[in-house]
């Protein structure tokens, strides 16, 4: 622990711009910088400033991991297993070796990224443990050539002895006592980070594992008891996988002075602790860069068995490594969103009050844990009484891990139907019952600004219309936690020619990370936002936040402000002789340095900077607890005193005929502290939104039962949302003050995402009076549901 | 398995000895490529994509897929957007090519490419090469499209950030700037 640090008192904008906004007093550790005012009286912060890697992106100069290229570099690929589930009783790698194309040929023994058994198994052949291949696309060993074509040619002369085993694939399926069991032995939970059930030692019998019980509270017999109306239904969602548009890609440079990795990733700092780790190398000897990086959405955070793979076959060969997964390998083993099944219970007085919530819940994350749904049915609304029990359930597959809002996003797809369905029984509006349960202002406010925007006081009753066409409106709402990572740094310099940059690891996967750093340097220092340099992506310089969880603005935005600011007081204390001032007489502006007392005390940066003793000077800067205190604190991580809330609407219209449904309209009340930069925001929340929509509609995973393979591991018969299928997205963002640190901004991504699915399901039932509890809703779905084909067609 | 199906169609190469057949060895081809001739010797089944990234090393133009589904690879012969991830190399004869690195005057960026900067039609990127080359193609042929035209033009891209809305408004503005 540092020790503890002077306080100060100060003020800071409270409340929601168009409520209102009031003024809070907080405690600041010294040298933080001064309160920030609200956004309209700001310069720089909570303008749309554009991407200052705009330019490279739409002209094709941006450089993303697969675009690297070194010199005698190597291309390199990964064998995969053909079979669902196989023991490797040996491989004989001596024919591909003798390819004098080839340069390094490498066995994984230790695989990452999936639950590993408790009991690591037998040694099969000389010594050498070789996991067993539990999904179709397991990788079991990598080939590095001069040529691609020498890769697909070695790939081919490995010889694998397999001892193919019963599989299953279907998470019903194996659930059953006689199932194939898909770990010989209870596993260890590798499952991805607050997502329950997690890792320790879980009760497993066959292929399921739980249950994990979280969050109970209250008495739940008691409340049902007492409760005047029951809603229990059960609701279903699907695998959805995160389709990058660039692949996982890595580029390992191993030198005998350290390893530099290039590699698309979501957390530079992580991957470079994972590695090092793996190599038994310091830390400072291994460097992870990432330039531009063609999306992650949660299955970037690691380096997963590729990347380690081609580390090694670039210190076997000696030489750079190439290795990118095709769009067929992307599908079958690079992550994943967990199905689930979702039983919800829910009860209540006749005021709307609820009484209790019960869920009960399995999932499947293929050969990972991690299938819960998160805390939405435990926490979004009032209810005194509370129980849950979620179970994982292992199929071969895949192993999952975070996609944009893990669990919650399926979770809220149960548990915002059912407050509409229980709405219903009570007969009360859905919006209204929301008022009545939910305890947010934020959202209290999104609705209200949301419902108005959609036209809400228009809705019909369910099924209203006549013919086949039929309209319907729906909402639900969203709830994430704040997330901050504590352990994130950077520096500011200041040059001697007056030239300004911030340093970080922190990566910009898409979100425009690095635009807001020089909004923020740029705000504190009186510039404009294109005269800051923003150095990020790489492992060189201060160890930044992952950008997962919705994290890396809450994390990285106030260090980067602190140090500026504390830049700004080494300098005034420079140059403040110079002008025959008081540094605390000095601030900056329009690039330059101006007396409050005197404006013609002034000098340029330029001119002060040329002031200094040294080529530059540097302030690092770490992450702040939030002034109002965390929470919840983790090693490197914390949450914040008030979640992240979100109400989304959905105007749908469905051809009752073929059963399409069609987004029509969308509008999404949002709120993410003090937006940093709205047009970046609001792109992000269309993303979301759009996500949503196809998962709600399009994106199903499907797998044959009979060879254990996906049948559309591809992008053609994976259906993901289109042009066409876009309607009007419309952003509403709230402008909410906490007063909780030196910039006050939070994350969107993960909140804009969790929400849409059950609004348009709502949607769906406010038009043709049917619910669908099962995602995708296909026209297949609809139709059924209509009556118009059998079930189950 | 892949790797069979490869070597064996490289086993049926081999032993074509048809007159004028080529293969599988490298073969010289000249390409006109965003106002240059630039000539490079690749083996007859290489794709325009695989050239353009490689011996090229134009790497604007993006991978997605590598089977036509997802559109990042779009690049232009005689004006027209064509998936250069289906289009085999060898098959472009004397067509005039421009990727996204030729779009540019120099440094005036394209209306599109300006717009889409404005706009913030960009998150990742990675589908935005293929992207703006749909839209500036749309705008050549048609400079006053209507909303529908815009989501016809990107009707193959996919993109998994969400861009679209914004893609569309910046299309849209880039048409009323005039040039197309």
């Amino acid at each position: 622990m540092s020790p503890r640090k002077p306080m100060r008192q100060e003020k800071f904008p409270f409340g929601i711009a168009g409520v209102s906004v009031g003024e809070i007093e907080r405690q600041v550790p010294a040298g933080e910088a001064p309160p920030l005012p609200t956004n309209d009286r700001l310069a720089v912060i909570g303008k749309s400033v554009p991407r200052i890697n705009g330019r490279a992106k739409v002209t094709g100069a941006a450089r993303f991991t697969v675009d690297i290229k070194l010199p005698g570099m190597l291309h390199a690929r990964l064998l995969r297993s053909p079979h669902a589930h196989a023991h490797i009783v040996s491989i004989d790698t001596q024919a591909a070796e003798r390819n004098p194309d080839v340069r390094a040929v490498h066995v994984i023994t230790d695989v990452v990224g999936r639950a590993i058994e408790r009991d690591a198994g037998t040694d099969h052949g000389a010594g050498v443990h070789l996991p067993p291949a539990l999904y179709v696309g397991a990788p079991i060993a990598a080939v590095a050539a001069i040529t691609e074509e020498a890769v697909d040619a070695a790939l081919g002369l490995i010889k694998v002895d397999y001892e193919v085993l019963p599989f299953v694939v279907d998470m019903e399926d194996a659930r059953k006592p006689d199932a194939p069991a898909v770990f010989a032995s209870p596993v260890i939970g590798t499952g991805f980070e607050g997502r329950a059930p997690g890792s320790g030692e879980i009760a497993q019998h066959g292929n399921i594992r739980g249950p994990v019980k979280a969050g109970a509270r209250g008495d739940i017999d008691a409340g049902f008891a007492e409760a005047e109306v029951v809603v229990e239904e059960d609701y279903r969602t699907q695998v959805q996988t995160h389709c990058c548009m660039e692949t996982h890609s890595v580029v390992a440079d191993w030198r005998p002075d350290g390893l530099t990795i290039y590699l698309s990733t979501q957390f530079t700092a992580g991957v470079r602790n994972e590695l090092a780790e793996a190599f038994k190398l310091p830390r400072n000897r291994v460097r992870v860069v990432v330039d531009a990086m063609g999306g992650g959405f949660g299955s970037k955070s690691s380096a997963g068995n590729y990347a380690r793979a081609a580390v090694a076959l670039s210190r076997a060969a000696a030489a750079p490594v190439r290795l990118a997964l095709d769009r067929r390998e992307e599908q079958l083993d690079s992550g994943n969103r967990p199905g689930t099944f979702q039983r919800l219970k829910i009860g209540a007085r006749k005021d709307g009050r609820l009484s209790a919530i019960s869920l009960y819940t399995y999932g499947t994350a293929g050969t990972a844990t991690g299938a819960g749904v998160g805390n939405v049915a435990q926490a979004m609304y009032e209810c005194p009484n509370f129980a849950s029990e979620q179970y994982d359930v292992f199929i071969n597959a895949g192993p999952g891990c975070a996609m944009r809002g893990p669990g919650n996003t399926p979770g809220a797809f149960a548990l915002e139907q059912a407050i509409d369905e229980l709405a219903e029984k009570l007969t009360i509006d859905p919006l209204l019952l929301r008022d009545r349960i939910d305890a947010s202002p934020v959202r209290h406010e999104e609705r209200r600004r949301g419902a108005e925007r959609i036209g809400w006081s228009g809705r019909h009753a369910p099924g209203a219309d006549k013919g086949p066409i039929k309209r319907g409106i729906g909402v639900a709402q969203s709830l994430w936690g704040a997330n901050v990572q504590t352990n994130a740094s950077c520096e500011v310099r200041l040059l001697r020619d007056g030239s300004v940059e911030i340093l970080s690891s922190v990566q910009d996967i898409g979100t425009g990370i690095g635009t807001v750093l020089a909004q923020v340097v740029a705000e504190e220092l009186g510039l404009r936002p294109q005269d800051i340099t923003v150095r990020i992506g790489d492992t060189e310089f201060p160890a930044g936040p992952p950008s997962y969880g919705s994290r890396t603005t809450a994390s990285i935005t106030p260090p980067a402000r602190n140090a500026a600011y504390r830049i700004k007081q080494m300098l005034f204390e420079i140059v403040a002789p110079h002008l025959n001032v008081a540094a605390e007489d000095l601030l900056m502006r329009g690039g330059r340095i101006v007396a409050r007392s005197d404006a013609t005390r002034s000098m340029s940066l330029r001119e002060a900077a040329a002031t200094l003793r040294t080529d530059q000077i540097g302030v690092l800067a770490s992450r702040s607890d939030d002034y109002g205190g965390f929470r919840r604190m983790m090693t490197d991580a914390a949450l914040a005193q008030n979640d992240l809330g979100g109400v989304q609407f959905a105007a749908v219209a469905i051809d009752t005929e073929t059963g399409i449904v069609r987004v029509e309209r969308f509008v999404a009340v949002q709120d993410c502290g003090r937006p940093m930069n709205p047009r970046q925001i609001e792109s992000q929340v269309q993303g979301g939104v759009l996500q949503g929509i196809s998962y709600a509609l399009f994106e199903d995973r499907i797998f044959d039962r009979h060879t254990g393979s996906m049948l559309n591991a591809d992008l053609e018969h994976y259906k993901i949302v289109g042009s066409r299928e876009t309607p009007d997205i419309d952003v509403i963002l709230l402008e909410n003050y906490q007063g909780e640190s030196a910039t006050d901004a939070y994350g969107i991504a993960e909140p804009a995402n969790i929400a849409t699915a059950p609004a348009i399901a709502n949607a769906v039932y406010n038009a043709i009076g049917v619910r669908l509890r099962q995602l995708p809703m296909t026209p297949a779905a609809v139709l059924s549901a209509l009556g118009r084909i059998p079930r189950g067609s | 398995m892949l790797e069979t199906s490869l070597s064996m169609s490289r086993a049926r190469a081999e032993i074509n000895t048809e007159p004028g057949a080529v293969g599988p060895s490298a073969v010289p081809l000249t390409l006109r490529i965003n106002g240059t001739v630039r000539t490079v010797a690749v083996a007859p089944h290489t794709t325009l994509a695989e050239v353009l990234r490689g011996p090229l090393d134009l790497t604007g133009t993006k991978i997605g897929c590598d089977r036509g589904a997802c559109s990042a690879c779009t690049v232009w012969l005689d004006g027209l957007p064509v998936a250069s991830c289906m289009t085999l190399a060898i098959d472009v004869g004397d067509r005039s090519l421009t990727t996204i690195e030729g779009l540019s005057d120099g440094d005036r960026l394209h209306p599109v490419q300006a717009a889409f900067i404005e706009h913030d039609a960009v998150q990742c990127g990675f589908c935005t090469s293929g992207m703006v080359m749909s839209c500036a193609a749309l705008l050549a042929r048609n400079p006053h499209p209507t909303l529908d035209d815009v989501k016809a033009a990107t009707g193959g891209h996919l993109c998994r950030c969400g861009t679209y809305p914004h893609v569309f408004a910046a299309t849209l503005a880039a048409a009323k700037t005039g040039r197309g």
